[in-house]
């Protein structure tokens, strides 16, 4: 049976994977324009941030309209109060896609230090982390939402090692110090990603099964 | 096997083994409900599913309809209501009713439908009796509003009023529990949500059983519910779990409206 309420969430679930796939593209840019030593391809991503940030306030406005009309209940419920923290997330993650471009082009304004090859990794996780935990959702797939939820930990590791890796750099040759900071605040922002894909993970797992399993919780 | 029902300390009203007919049909089947003291239970699910059938098992009104049949035990503060010697019209003034229509007698004036169940069991005491109007209509939030024109008939007031005035008499003998089936279908929002605010008040002097279609009603205002289908009890839990994950799937199913 087709209820009234379907149709909104079919359109917010269509705005959220939107969204994702915007901040899935804008890391993508940002991390092959580090990369390649490509300035040029950090505009796309201001392009994509402000349509992400647009839909960003949609869909909280769409969420409160459906909380006001639709008095949801349940697993509806669930779903439209994890939408918006997955809005809130998501938007976050293109945030963060525009400070690995801003970090980028710092480190880009003088000689590469080192060949890049974690950093590309991370951001290969990262994406993968995102696109998976939108996957998830659309499906409230929770046993891919674990899964999800599972690897954050690989990525903070990853986050760990390129740190202690810089801080040799940095130590060794203090003139590479604003270089090696740069990729820092990289893998930083790269770490956030994930945690933010974590976070729509977790909310994945409340909606299909209305436990919270934040901070610590079984 | 999955449990209905939540554990009860001291269950004010204890239904075991409910079983109610009409003839042939069954209309309640084999249900056990345990009321908490000083809360309110709603009973919701679809039209024909048995909720207001089994909430007049809880007070003996189901065996006044011609052919009706009841099968069980109700125990009410630990006696069953059921057993031997009992008067169905003693049980009734324990655990008064309210309908969906207000029905305050329409010949009394609204002091004398308040304090209709004292004079009807032969209390002449004018103190007492004034006491208890005064005290009753306050607690259904409706003294305010009537105190100067206790004389004018009960009916002379509007539907939000005689439904205030129908909890009042049924407050006046100071029952344990009372049972309301859909008190306030027939009334307007504002109506409604003082009737709705009213039930938070009341649950601290009397435990409440109500039986609503309204989901966001039951939601609002009650401890606990109960969803019933088909003559069964599908699943019984503090409402704000059962709102918010339901146990079973077809509780899922009739509060997100796939069905209904």
């Amino acid at each position: 049976m087709d209820r009234s309420i379907d149709a909104g969430l079919a359109k917010l679930k269509e705005k959220l994977l939107v969204m994702g796939g915007h901040v899935e593209k804008a890391i993508e840019e940002a991390t092959s324009g580090l990369v390649q030593g490509k300035s040029d391809r950090f505009a796309a991503v201001h392009e994509y941030e402000t349509t992400i940030n647009q839909l960003h306030k949609e869909v909280d406005e769409d969420c409160l309209n459906l909380l006001a009309t639709q008095s949801p209940l349940a697993k509806d419920l669930r779903t439209i109060l994890a939408i918006v923290k997955i809005n809130t997330d998501l938007e976050r993650m293109g945030d963060q896609a525009v400070n690995i471009a801003l970090n980028a082009e710092e480190y880009l304004r003088a000689p590469p230090i080192k060949p890049l090859v974690d950093i590309p990794r991370m951001a290969d996780q990262a994406r993968t982390m995102a696109r998976e935990a939108l996957d998830a959702f659309v499906r409230t797939d929770v046993k891919l939402a674990a899964d999800v939820v599972a690897r954050d930990d690989e990525i903070d590791s990853l986050k760990n090692q390129i740190f202690r890796e810089l801080m040799t750099y940095m130590i060794s040759d203090p003139k590479r110090i604003e270089q090696a900071l740069s990729l820092i605040l990289i893998a930083r922002n790269l770490e956030r990603v994930g945690d933010h894909a974590t976070n729509i993970a977790e909310d994945v797992i409340f909606i299909g099964t209305g436990k919270d399993i934040r901070h610590g919780g079984a | 096997m999955m449990t209905k029902e939540i554990p009860v300390n001291a269950p004010v009203l204890d239904a075991r083994g409910v079983n109610a007919y009409f003839g042939g049909f069954q209309a309640v089947r084999n249900v056990d409900l345990a009321v908490e003291p000083n809360s309110v239970t709603a009973l919701i699910g679809p039209s024909g599913c048995g909720k207001s059938t089994f909430l007049r098992t809880l007070n003996r009104l189901h065996e006044e309809i011609p052919g009706a049949r009841f099968e069980g035990e109700v125990f009410l503060e630990g006696e069953n209501i059921y057993g031997r010697g009992m008067d169905p019209v003693q049980v009734r003034r324990k655990i008064g009713m309210v309908f969906q229509k207000p029905n305050p007698f329409p010949s009394l004036s609204i002091y004398e439908n308040v304090v209709v169940g004292l004079t009807l069991a032969g209390v002449r005491d004018k103190a007492l009796l004034n006491e208890t109007a005064e005290r009753a209509l306050r607690h259904a939030a409706l003294w305010e509003e009537v105190k100067d024109k206790l004389k004018a008939p009960g009916t002379s007031l509007s539907g939000g009023q005689q439904q205030r005035l129908c909890i009042a008499r049924a407050l006046a003998v100071k029952p344990p529990v009372i049972l309301m089936d859909e008190p306030t279908s027939a009334l307007d929002p504002i109506s409604t949500a003082r009737i709705e605010e009213l039930l938070g008040e009341l649950k601290k002097e009397v435990t409440v059983v109500i039986v609503t279609h309204n989901m966001q009603q039951a939601a609002r205002c009650s401890d606990r519910t109960a969803f019933f289908l088909m003559g069964e009890m599908i699943e019984y839990d503090r409402s704000t779990t059962l709102f918010t994950i339901p146990k079973d799937r077809r509780t899922e199913q009739y509060i997100t409206g796939r069905f209904g």
